[in-house]
């Protein structure tokens, strides 16, 4: 694995996503910062970390979407390489055009910083060859804006084509109104695009990794990307 | 040149904030509030160009920045 980490002024999470990718893949991922107009030589994995990137101004990831790097960033999707964006990575994600939808602020209006239960829908993408379809994940979330919302076709769309990836559920894994968080639609927390290569989510699975701090749940998602990466490589 | 963009939610969209103001207007005793919606209202300082040409110019931005079109609607006006 050889990721790049995207460092936009005002996010927050970048360290924690750099040392679980560390942790995982035994490399240090390059810290890239948002005004460079390239990514590093041989770059297989582009990720948008999450934190508050421009002080949430205007909307929430609205103006790093437009940031210099997103140019290269772009173009590195599009030629199919593999994109992770997690909670402002998400909104960035979305205000770029490369995901569909947008996230609007929670239906409650408070922020949310605890742990979730997601549903993993599907297995057979590089995000979540790590998991089992189904399996029932602890992760944390902390986010003011996270309630998924797109037009119905879009949603219907996202549904039919199966690109919903990751859903907030109960711990046993059902549907219910009461864990679906922030009021997403469908209870979305995770979706990638149509080709597959691009996700974007608002829990933080990078937070989530290391015995020392309770579950390790969000390891797969790493431990999966790594062995893609590796047996592409 | 002066202008002035206004960008609202489109109907439809939920907007938690909106509801949030309205149930304070009404608690604060505001009659006749029947809904609420909050949107974003920028002045902007023009230094060069002619009406339209401005007009053209400012909804490049709204498409660009200023507005998601996925859940906004803006208008433009060219004042003076």
């Amino acid at each position: 694995m050889k990721a790049a980490v995207i460092v936009f002024p005002g996010i927050n999470r970048e360290r924690d996503m750099a040392r679980t990718l560390s942790l995982v893949s035994g490399r240090a991922p390059a810290m890239v910062w948002h005004a460079d107009t390239a990514l590093p030589a041989g770059t297989d994995l582009v990720v948008l970390p999450g934190g508050f990137s421009y002080g949430d101004y205007l909307r929430c990831g609205a103006i790093a979407a437009r940031a210099p790097i997103m140019a290269a960033v772009r173009a590195f999707a599009a030629k199919g390489g593999l994109v992770l964006g997690v909670c402002n990575g998400f909104q960035i994600l979305c205000e770029a055009g490369l995901l569909p939808g947008v996230l609007m602020r929670n239906a409650k209006l408070k922020f949310i910083c605890r742990d979730v239960h997601m549903r993993v829908e599907r297995s057979d993408t590089p995000f979540t060859r790590g998991y089992n379809a189904g399996q029932v994940i602890c992760v944390p979330t902390a986010h003011g804006e996270g309630n998924y919302v797109a037009d119905a076709d879009t949603v219907a769309r996202l549904e039919g084509e199966g690109r919903v990836v990751f859903r907030y559920t109960a711990p046993d894994g059902t549907l219910a109104p009461a864990w679906n968080v922030n009021g997403a639609t469908n209870a979305i927390a995770g979706i990638v695009n149509q080709r597959g290569n691009v996700l974007g989510m608002m829990p933080h699975p990078e937070n989530h990794v290391d015995a020392a701090l309770g579950p390790t749940d969000g390891r797969g998602l790493f431990q999966g990307l790594e062995e893609h990466l590796s047996r592409a490589a | 040149m002066k202008a002035q963009v206004t960008v609202t939610l489109k109907s439809g969209i939920l907007d938690p904030q909106g509801k949030a103001i309205e149930g304070a207007l009404k608690l604060l005793g505001v009659a006749g509030v029947a809904s609420v919606r909050q949107g974003k209202v920028f002045d902007l300082e023009i230094a060069d160009g002619d009406r339209a040409e401005v007009e053209a110019r400012l909804k490049e931005a709204a498409e660009k920045l200023l507005a998601n079109t996925v859940i906004e609607n803006y208008e433009v006006k060219v004042i003076g």
